[in-house]
């Protein structure tokens, strides 16, 4: 793949581009799933090209092949060439980029058990077992089982001389329970919702998640739920589990400071941001115990933006998102960061593969552990809990925002005293971060991954990675879903 | 340019060999790719500019009641050969699946023409200029625009050793324009598989002229509000139910029509179909199993009446399938994707005119399940939301959250217009009318 990319990089620099970078990819991807004791998908995806970005008259161009050949090359490099000089048809200013300095590096991301080494017909008894272990209980009406492993091997080559050599391996799975009974379906998951625990690991994330241990739990709760009492309307002490408060980072944090999105670049579809460029260092985001960053390098954890250089070119660095409460930092790109006077890239730029150009994605946005230990953060008179994200929505500039979970308890006197069905809440992004009283130390910490945030036009899904402890939150407004 | 029926064989034939010489008679391939030209605006300047060619091929295999897909984007003889190879392998490791269909027979499919050559050949320039163009209307309203206008040539083909031999092959352009005031936006999209079908800048004029119309909005109260939703906000909303007129969730006893099927549900004035050969509808005629796509009426009269049925399901209900199945093996079984709700007589204008007080929506976003047997929704309204007193628009409204059952939204349909094909952002492309409808939940507002 270095020759492909070194030759792709050549037939790119011609007369009249002063920039260029390719990114040769080589991905695999296993899938497996079980649907009420059957097997409902077994299957092996590849995928191999490269994508060819270059700056010529000012203006951007990129085009993507899988025809590696030399003359699938050629045509690839002719065509972003000629791309970026259709796009000076519409040219308000030339493209201009922070400066970086040239890497070369091999980087592979750890993991201690390759998960393609492990036979399908393991992975598969694994899925039937806690999907049979579901199922024991007669109130279930629907089981789900799933694992999915990916391994990407990407060269980048720029024209400043770069070339980067990574790796990237992850492994997912989780289980789920839905029940169907009078005018409901209620569904409980584990570890989390959307296919469950997503890791850049191997194998090893599986074994620890222990499916098949966490099964009977599922299926009780998923047909409890059927009996428990409507979650009430009004405004309450709100303590949320943390792949829920993952969530609630991802959208109400990590989408808001993507300067792309600031600077309008996402207008038409994703949308914009509340985050002005002026109320960067003044805007109090969050509560003085509320302390966000971004951080992409490997000693943040496995995340699903863990990498050690973005595509871009750029090392892997840890953001101050929200320090103490103020708002700190966007994430940039080499053409963003130099419009708002920051003279490097922070190294955010993703593409879902070789055949798409990279955009300013979320790394791993982590709310940093607390102080409190669990009993400290439940620790109200009354107030009420929230588990497992069952919707998530937020408007086009990020500040008005509904989530719904799972499963929910209300708690008195910092004890469960009844479970809740249907629990939703809601409420201004940085009117919630402000009522934020109490953070679970890192002991009850974790780094999870969501797997299919969407972005870009074409839209590209990348998994980012949000780290979180249960924590709390005063006067929230809860049952907004079923208002009305 | 996409690979022809020729070639799509050729590899086929590849599969087939490998497979033969592993002991394995029983394959399938499908074909999917070509390419994707997007050109991307904001700011008033074109920003980003792609292109992308690419073909995968998905390869199946059946051996003693066990099956396996492996997908590659290589088609190359060894790549092929190796991706056969790799699928009996996991077949084999499978224990055997004693409801595993044997591959589907070979039936007649009538070709739907949808690659419009003039489309296909639509080049970087042309799309700028067109661009540039419209980018001019909207700044010339002192607003900001951003958006995208973009070309797909693409294939999808299935063959199979029992003879079925599918292809087809069509061109889709799309045009989407966000045109910004000061504190308002408006908002227009178009997609059609020929390239001539819209105009780009009558869609320029429509979202600047929205932005205009609703600068300064005012807020008010949440609450029930009569609401007319234009097209693309009833395909995004209304959308989120298609996947459950299916055997599969009902039988998974996830979908929202169990215990429901054949009860009047909605508005008696609401009839859908399922029908991928309507003049205004974009699609293959045939399913991921390669069976032909049949008409289905969905709802009759504000009744639903039919589902999809892949073959598995259709066996197990002793009915046909209907050609709305997923490639195997999969876990949602089938849906229908080619929607058409029927319209009314009435325009857009006579919609608004006949109104006291509501809020006209133009778009709609972020919208995701609540409560997945009622069909509560949540989500906002986006670009271009409008108060509505005495018959006209009074200005434009600050945004809000709706919590809404979409099956009430369809029983409170007062009035629709003529149905038309529409592109929104959250569900798939539709031929639907406008509607109004009462006692539409707004929830919240939003700071803009």
């Amino acid at each position: 793949m270095r020759d492909i990319a070194a030759n792709a990089l050549d037939r790119a620099l011609r007369p009249g581009v002063t920039y260029a970078d390719v990114r040769t990819g080589d991905s695999r991807e296993r899938q497996l799933a079980t649907k009420n004791g059957q097997i409902a998908g077994i299957s092996s995806t590849e995928s191999r090209g490269v994508g060819i970005r270059v700056i010529a008259d000012g203006c951007w161009g990129f085009a993507a092949t899988d025809d590696l050949s030399p003359n699938g090359l050629e045509t690839c490099a002719s065509l972003a060439v000629a791309i970026a000089r259709a796009s000076a048809l519409a040219k308000k200013h030339a493209v201009r980029l922070a400066p970086e300095d040239p890497y070369t590096d091999t980087w592979v991301s750890p993991s201690q058990i390759d998960p393609f080494t492990i036979p399908i017909d393991q992975q598969v008894a694994l899925l039937l077992t806690a999907d049979a272990e579901m199922r024991k209980n007669p109130g279930v009406t629907m089981s789900e089982t799933g694992l999915v492993f990916s391994r990407t091997h990407q060269v980048f080559a720029s024209s400043i001389g770069s070339v980067i050599d990574q790796t990237r391996t992850w492994s997912g799975g989780g289980i789920a329970a839905h029940c169907f009974k009078g005018d409901e379906i209620q569904k409980r998951s584990y570890p989390n919702s959307f296919g469950g625990q997503y890791q850049l690991r191997g194998w090893e994330l599986i074994e620890e998640l222990d499916l098949i241990a966490h099964a009977p739990r599922v299926a009780e709760e998923a047909v409890a739920l059927h009996s428990a009492d409507q979650c009430p309307e009004g405004e309450f002490n709100l303590i949320l589990e943390s792949s829920q408060l993952g969530l609630q980072i991802h959208e109400s944090i990590g989408h808001p400071i993507e300067l792309d999105r600031v600077l309008g670049s996402e207008a038409n579809y994703a949308g914009m941001s509340f985050l002005t460029l002026d109320q960067l260092n003044t805007l109090k985001y969050g509560s003085g115990i509320v302390n966000v960053v971004c951080d992409a390098r490997p000693q943040h954890g496995p995340g699903l933006g863990t990498f050690a250089y973005d595509d871009e070119g750029v090392p892997a660095r840890c953001i101050d998102v929200i320090r103490e409460g103020t708002f700190r930092g966007y994430m940039t790109s080499r053409e963003s960061a130099i419009t708002i006077g920051e003279s490097r890239s922070n190294g955010t730029m993703r593409a879902d593969g070789w055949n798409r150009l990279p955009l300013i994605r979320m790394t791993n946005v982590s709310l940093m552990p607390g102080e409190q230990s669990l009993a400290e953060v439940f620790d109200v008179d009354h107030g009420i809990y929230m588990e497992t994200n069952k919707s998530w929505s937020i408007d086009d500039k990020r500040y008005n925002f509904q989530f719904g979970c799972e499963i929910g308890w209300e708690i008195r006197n910092g004890k469960r005293v009844r479970m809740l069905k249907n629990p939703t809440y809601s409420g201004i992004s940085t009117e919630f971060w402000n009522a934020c009283d109490a953070i679970a130390d890192a002991r009850h910490w974790t780094l999870w991954g969501v797997p299919n945030c969407g972005k870009g036009q074409p839209e590209q899904v990348m998994g980012t990675g949000h780290g979180a402890s249960p924590s709390r939150f005063r006067k929230i407004k809860v049952g907004t879903g079923y208002a009305g | 340019m996409s690979l022809d029926r020729k070639q799509c064989r050729a590899v086929f034939s590849v599969v087939e060999r490998a497979a033969r010489a592993r002991g394995v008679p029983d394959v399938e391939l499908i074909i999917g790719g070509g390419s994707e030209a997007l050109t991307r605006f904001a700011n008033n300047t074109i920003h980003q500019n792609v292109s992308e060619r690419g073909h995968h091929a998905s390869i199946r295999v059946l051996t003693n009641q066990r099956t396996a897909r492996v997908s590659t984007n290589r088609l190359d003889y060894d790549s092929i050969t190796a991706a056969v190879d790799q699928a009996i392998e996991i077949a084999r490791s499978l224990d055997a699946d004693p409801e595993l269909l044997p591959l589907v027979d070979a039936s007649e499919i009538e070709q739907s023409n949808r690659h419009v050559p003039t489309t296909a050949s639509s080049t970087p320039e042309d799309r700028a200029r067109k661009v540039a163009e419209a980018i001019h209307i909207v700044e010339s309203h002192s607003q900001i625009a951003a958006g995208i206008y973009s070309v797909e040539d693409s294939l999808e083909a299935l063959f199979n050793s029992r003879g079925v031999d599918c292809y087809h092959t069509e061109t889709l352009s799309r045009f989407s324009i966000t045109a910004m005031a000061a504190d308002s936006s408006g908002w227009a999209k178009a997609a059609a598989p020929d390239i001539e079908l819209f105009d780009p800048i009558q869609l320029a004029r429509i979202a600047a002229r929205k932005a205009q119309q609703s600068a300064n909005p005012r807020e008010i109260e949440p609450g029930r509000y009569t609401v007319i939703l234009e097209p693309a906000a009833v395909l995004d909303l209304v959308g989120q139910i298609f996947g459950d007129f299916s055997a599969t969730a009902l039988t998974d006893q996830r979908s929202f029509l169990n215990d429901r099927l054949g009860e009047l549900l909605f508005s008696p004035t609401i009839h859908i179909e399922d029908d991928v050969r309507h003049p205004l509808q974009c699609g293959a005629p045939f399913d991921g199993e390669g069976v032909p796509r049949r008409k289905l009426t969905l709802v009759e009269s504000g009744v639903p009446r039919e589902v999809a049925y892949c073959r598995s399901a259709a066996l197990k209900a002793g009915v046909d399938p209907t050609g709305h199945g997923y490639p195997i093996p999969n876990e949602s079984g089938e849906s229908p994707g080619n929607i058409v709700i029927r319209g009314g007589n009435q325009t857009l204008e006579q919609l608004i005119a006949s109104t006291e007080r509501g809020v006209l929506v133009t778009r709609l976003w972020y919208i995701r399940e609540v409560d997945p047997y009622e069909k509560i929704m949540t989500g906002m309204t986006r670009d271009g939301t409008f108060l509505i007193e005495r018959g006209e628009i009074v200005g434009g409204l600050r945004n809000f959250r709706f919590n809404q059952s979409v099956i009430e939204l369809l029983r409170n349909v007062e009035a629709m217009t003529k149905e038309e094909r529409a592109s929104g952002e959250e569900a798939f492309d539709m031929v639907v009318p406008a509607m109004k409808v009462h006692d539409f939940n707004f929830t919240e507002v939003t700071r803009f």
